[in-house]
């Protein structure tokens, strides 16, 4: 295989100011969303007693997921052994450190008290999941960070392979250490469940390589470089068997759930009738975000067509965020049975009824700054380092190649 | 002495202040002899001194009799509230609530009744388990509380209490008690009145005193592991149960006649 050539953003093009000018702008107005938030507290959002978690946590864990899948395509090349994939492993890399920063940037500015941050970074109870996915997510940046500095430093190229793989074990302890937050949550109907661990897993290969493409595709299209079908090709089909997995494990859960007679009222609910959840799940996640996107890649008749590809990313990243909605929000929303048999029929706390959400603006906003920290640090990651290989043309990349370390 | 200071200086205070000697007086032959007398103690017999930790000899708890729990009144709830500032803005999705009363209907017998939920004080607390900080903690002597110096807001423990029993605080608190401290953007819940508790004597949660108060007597609270306490000879007379006995908590909270 050629040796491959990476450089960085050259010049300082209109394109590329005018799209760090649209997400500083996000940032900015995401900050200012965030400061509203925490100084009028949190009654001017959404969130309530009931609904605890709501837009903004859509947005971290999304990204937080997403951040882990979008390693795989480093890993495939390092792990694995793809050598087709090792021209992406620098871009993957930096990705996933960038989908991390944005989503733990949300989480942390939607805290009560986002002040006491250094609270949460001295103080540890070691029984809580929360606690260890502190040294999860911190210890991903770091162990990411230096795998990038063994890729792009000559002298420990001889290292990455290690570092690559170290990555690759700690990205899936991470995501099921994400997953787990729902998994060991013993109260509610709609956790509690070990799967949630591995349908986070799978949730993460497909987010995170469906935001990997279009950022590719991106990057190339706005740095005129060239961009070979051969790689998209693979990653395309790629996508479809991690949106198929995804799915597996989502049914999985749910037939789990159908067979025991204490969670047919919950299953009810999500899947008929509890209103925009079962609207999102089937419409949103099922049928957009999932078939419709597998159509997408592998039918022969859409073969070649990027930008069919791209929409399809698209549409698993608009699933994604439906299903972590329908997770996140749809398990808060039911109400928690305290007394089998019984039925609350009146509370002044909202006991016994489903509870509602509507997302307000500030959260939106705050979620949306999570998106443009990430997208700000991939672009100001390219323009400075390299990142990005000089070409992705077919004939520079060789399919049938075996990495070499 | 600065002109400053002279400007300052009341004319009063160059006299001296007799009564104010006299306290002293006191206060320091008493502490001596508070020192020196083995047992000797100011606070009442059964208080425990803030120096002293809190031990697992006792574990409080309380009994709701279903049986004798009114429709319609909210005295505990009234009480709670008013003993520990809690306060309502209107907005009922987001005002905190650390007892309420819920009514209930069997499915199949139809029997409707009421009854307050308040935090169970489990001896295996999810909320405890889940809190990242440590900020949920459970005393030796049974008690749930939250630190609010190390709540950093995130509230997983209400995602994780099976009981709904914790409320986050969604705007700024103002006209706080002295004895309980509460903080816009971090979460509470019952404390099982635990100034009184600590204060010693008959003092019980102002929940259960109301109740008393009005002549219902659903509520007894006391220590789980006295036998002499009225509550652990009611349990050990009458049938009680757990909310979601399943989760197998050990809830510091019954229930008779559900």
């Amino acid at each position: 295989m050629k040796t491959v050539q990476y450089t960085e953003v050259k010049g300082w093009p209109t394109g590329y100011l005018a799209i760090v000018g649209v997400l500083g702008a996000l940032i900015a107005v995401g900050l200012g969303a965030a400061y509203y938030m925490e100084h009028q507290g949190h009654w001017v959002t959404g969130m309530s007693n009931q609904v605890v978690w709501g837009m903004p946590h859509v947005f971290a864990i999304f990204l937080i997921v997403a951040a882990s899948g979008a390693l795989n395509v480093a890993s495939i090349g390092t792990v694995f052994g793809k050598a087709m994939y090792k021209p992406l492993a620098r871009l993957s890399g930096l990705l996933a450190l960038a989908l991390l920063a944005g989503g733990l940037a949300v989480l942390v500015l939607d805290l009560g008290r986002p002040d006491r941050l250094i609270v949460a970074m001295t103080k540890y109870n070691f029984r809580s999941i929360f606690a260890w996915n502190i040294f999860l997510y911190t210890g991903f940046m770091v162990i990411v960070g230096v795998y990038l500095w063994f890729m792009m430093e000559a002298r420990m190229n001889r290292y990455s392979k290690t570092a690559g793989y170290a990555a690759f074990i700690w990205r899936l302890i991470l995501t099921t250490g994400t997953g787990s937050i729902f998994g060991f949550l013993v109260a509610r109907p709609g956790y509690d469940a070990a799967v949630m661990a591995p349908m986070f897993i799978a949730m993460s290969f497909s987010f995170g390589l469906a935001i990997f493409m279009l950022v590719l595709m991106a990057s190339y299209r706005w740095t005129e470089r060239p961009l070979g079908d051969a790689i998209l090709g693979r990653l395309k089909n790629l996508l479809g068997v991690f949106v198929a997995a995804t799915l597996y494990f989502v049914v999985l859960q749910h037939l789990t759930n159908l067979y025991a007679a204490e969670h047919h009222d919950f299953e009810r609910f999500m899947l008929l009738e509890g209103g925009v959840y079962p609207l999102l799940f089937w419409g949103g996640f099922v049928l957009l975000g999932s078939i419709l996107p597998m159509v997408l890649v592998w039918h022969p008749k859409f073969a070649g067509s990027r930008t069919v590809w791209g929409v399809a990313s698209a549409l698993v990243i608009l699933g994604g965020l439906s299903q972590i909605y329908v997770v996140l929000i749809g398990g808060q929303a039911f109400p928690m049975e305290m007394l089998p048999g019984r039925e609350i029929i009146s509370s002044a706390f909202f006991d016994g009824v489903v509870a509602g959400y509507s997302p307000s603006l500030p959260e939106f906003l705050l979620g949306m700054a999570g998106v443009a920290i990430a997208l700000i640090m991939v672009v100001f990651g390219v323009k400075v380092l390299r990142f990005l290989p000089v070409t992705l043309a077919d004939e520079a990349v060789d399919p049938h190649a075996t990495a070499k370390a | 002495m600065s002109k400053f200071d002279e400007a300052r200086q009341d004319p009063e205070d160059t006299k001296p202040d007799l009564a104010r000697r006299r306290f002293f007086g006191t206060a320091a032959a008493a502490a001596a002899a508070a020192t020196m007398v083995p047992g000797l103690s100011i606070l009442p017999a059964s208080a425990r001194s803030p120096a002293e930790p809190v031990s697992d000899e006792r574990r409080w708890g309380m009994l709701v009799d279903v049986n004798k729990c009114a429709e319609g009144c909210t005295a505990c709830v009234d009480a709670c509230h008013e003993e520990n500032g809690v306060t309502h803005h209107g907005r009922p999705t987001t005002d905190p609530y650390w007892i309420r009363k819920v009514k209930l209907r069997d499915r199949m017998t139809n029997r409707e009744y009421s009854m307050p939920l308040l935090c169970q004080h489990c001896e295996k607390p999810p909320c405890v388990d889940v809190c990242p900080t440590g900020a949920s903690f459970r005393r030796a002597d049974g008690i749930v509380l939250v630190d609010k110096h190390i709540c950093i807001g995130c509230r997983y423990c209400m995602m994780a209490c099976p009981y709904k029993a914790r409320s986050f605080i969604h705007e700024p608190t103002t006209d706080q008690k002295p004895d309980v401290p509460r903080g816009k953007g971090t979460v509470e819940s019952c404390t099982f009145c635990v100034h009184r508790v600590d204060a010693g004597g008959d003092q019980q949660p102002a929940c259960a005193e109301a109740c008393q108060a009005e002549g219902h007597e659903a509520l007894v609270f006391g220590d789980l592991r006295d036998p002499e306490s009225r509550l652990y000879r009611l349990l050990t007379e009458i049938s009680s149960r757990q909310l979601r006995e399943d989760l197998a908590l050990n809830t510091g909270v019954r229930y008779h006649g559900i």
